[in-house]
């Protein structure tokens, strides 16, 4: 669905990223992880068009980004960013018809399936300045929702939950990806990406490290260089995916 | 009707009765009907003072205050920021500053256009300058004190520009500048800025989604379509002209585009996009209705527009910093 093609971006100071190659495809969700400053975010703002690309190509449905237009964009990929934040007191109902935007309608059936599918309907009805930040997390993820785009993008959505809103957050992403939405979403926490996601890809100072199935793209090397941790690794006792938690420094 | 259309129908019709009200009050008193009669004949006296005098009073007034609300309205969205304003900002001022240099050094003799020519020149630089912090990104705090900075630096320049002016009588206008007027406006003022600012509003109720989509933040916002960049200048250029035009009219009235938007937002469910023309109509509503009580405390007309606006306005305005210090 996002093809990256040797793709390099920056801001003025720095290169962030530097010849990426990576996939994002339909129906699989993929995690983006690496260490801080390792280029995730500046990965996901490439793809949305927000940063242009110093070489390289980035393709969306086989169609170079630079041949999109801006609303054509906004309707095939929906975008969660880092710390969402809303700044009028709305309500909740109200900052989810946003994400009809691009679509210049409020389809109250889309809003309503939005609300639903990011179990917040209960929410629909209260300002956004009253709920608590999981509530508000689960709101802004049906404002994405809300868009119906085939391409998800979320930017550690997972950060300030607790551990059951984290794996309700999780469980929400796989959901979508079932549908048939290609989604992306990048995460700090290692043990989380590694039994959520279907894909991972490891950057590091820009670059891929590696990528694949969570085991194969989380190897020992690639902790000791890429993180400078080493793991345990488990098994999980109901589908047998390979789990790792991060233990000690190197 | 939803309750909002219905809200914002009353606000335009509360703000054309105080413009009745308005026409029908003034020191010659004349008879409704016969100021109707001249209004509508234009024929005796009483149709020079209503054409003259009375309509174009209550009309600016109404014109001056739509575009200060609506530019508050819009000021605000574009800010996230309920104290942006074109006040606080320093806007007002600086049209007020391109204003005074066009009156008193002749320009406005040349050709009438540059008057509002120049406060919108004027309104422009300081909204280029609100642009650039904007586009950084900046908090309240610095908004605010960007705001007191080019304001003061504005209000200097006017008192300059008006002690170097060759009309003698220059430097005493320097109140009317300062606090707003509607006193002695003619026909002209309003042939000028009424159109003005019907433009620079219909400017800004363009900008109405993409100030929705701003409450997301911007890159969300751009994620949804909205080019920020050009939305930014949009709101700019909407600001300059319905600031630049009604300051040229009318001096600097302030506040109305500060306390307008804020009091009605929470019948607009905080929508940016809703609150425009609403706060339009409610700034239509607060000038018209504090130029009637300029007129009736004090008929020799002393006392300037800006007073009533600023006596309401100030206080709340603290209230608000209050607030959003406890808030924050």
């Amino acid at each position: 669905m996002i093809a990256f093609e040797n793709a390099s971006a920056g801001y003025a100071e720095r290169i962030a990223l530097r010849g990426v190659s990576a996939v994002f495809e339909k129906g699989i969700v993929t995690g983006i992880v690496g260490p801080n400053g390792a280029g995730k975010t500046t990965l996901l703002r490439a793809a949305l068009g927000l940063l242009p690309l110093m070489q390289g190509v980035i393709r969306i449905d086989g169609r170079p980004l630079p041949q999109w237009s801006r609303e054509a964009l906004a309707r095939t990929i929906a975008y969660l960013p880092q710390g969402g934040e809303a700044h009028w007191p709305v309500l909740a109902r109200d900052l989810v018809a946003l994400g009809r935007l691009p679509h210049r309608d409020r389809d109250e059936g889309a809003i309503d399936a939005a609300l639903q599918r990011a179990d917040a309907a209960a929410l629909a009805h209260r300002r956004t300045d009253e709920l608590s930040a999981g509530e508000r997390a689960r709101v802004l993820f049906a404002r994405a929702l809300a868009t119906q785009a085939p391409v998800l993008l979320a930017d550690e959505p997972a950060a300030w939950l607790d551990p059951a809103h984290q794996l309700r957050l999780m469980a929400l992403l796989r959901e979508e990806a079932k549908r048939g939405t290609a989604v992306a979403v990048t995460l700090h926490d290692l043990a989380l990406a590694s039994r959520h996601c279907d894909a991972l890809l490891v950057l590091h100072e820009g670059r891929v490290t590696s990528s694949g199935v969570p085991k194969a793209a989380l190897s020992d090397e690639t902790l000791a260089s890429v993180f400078g941790i080493a793991a345990i690794r488990t098994a999980d006792p109901a589908g047998g995916r390979a789990l790792l938690i991060p233990w000690s420094l190197l | 009707m939803p309750p909002k259309t219905a809200t914002t129908i009353a606000l335009g019709l509360l703000a054309l009765g105080c413009a009745a009200l308005s026409f029908f009050l003034g020191p010659a008193h004349i008879a409704p009907a016969s100021l109707c009669h001249g209004l509508f004949s234009g024929q005796g006296i009483d149709a020079v003072i209503a054409r003259e005098i009375r309509l174009p009073r209550a009309a600016l007034a109404l014109v001056v205050g739509a575009a200060l609300g609506a530019s508050g309205a819009a000021l605000q969205g574009l800010f996230r920021n309920p104290l942006a304003s074109p006040d606080v900002t320093g806007v007002t001022s600086c049209a007020g500053l391109g204003a005074v240099v066009a009156l008193y050094f002749g320009f406005a003799a040349l050709t009438p256009a540059l008057l509002p020519g120049f406060a919108i020149l004027g309104a422009l630089a300081s909204a280029a300058a609100l642009f650039v912090l904007s586009r950084k990104g900046v908090g309240v705090m610095a908004l605010v004190l960007a705001g007191v900075a080019i304001s003061s630096l504005a209000t200097a320049l006017t008192a300059l520009a008006l002690s170097f002016a060759a009309n003698p009588y220059a430097m005493s206008e320097m109140v009317l500048w300062m606090m707003g007027s509607l006193k002695d406006r003619t026909l002209s003022d309003l042939a000028y800025a009424a159109p003005l600012v019907i433009v620079g509003v219909a400017l800004l109720l363009s900008c109405g989604r993409g100030l929705d989509a701003l409450t997301l933040g911007e890159e969300a916002a751009q994620s949804l379509g909205v080019d920020v960049g050009g939305l930014r200048a949009r709101v700019v250029l909407g600001v300059a002209m319905a600031t630049g035009a009604a300051t040229a009219a009318a001096g600097a009235v302030s506040f109305v585009g500060l306390v307008v938007p804020h009091l009605l937002r929470p019948f607009y469910g905080h929508s940016p996009a809703r609150l425009i023309l609403p706060s339009a109509m409610g700034g239509a509503l607060l000038v018209t209705a504090a130029d009637i009580v300029v007129r009736t405390v004090d008929p020799s007309e002393q006392l300037r527009l800006g007073v009533v606006t600023a006596m309401i306005g100030a206080p709340f305005f603290f209230w608000l910093i209050l607030r959003l210090r406890r808030e924050a």
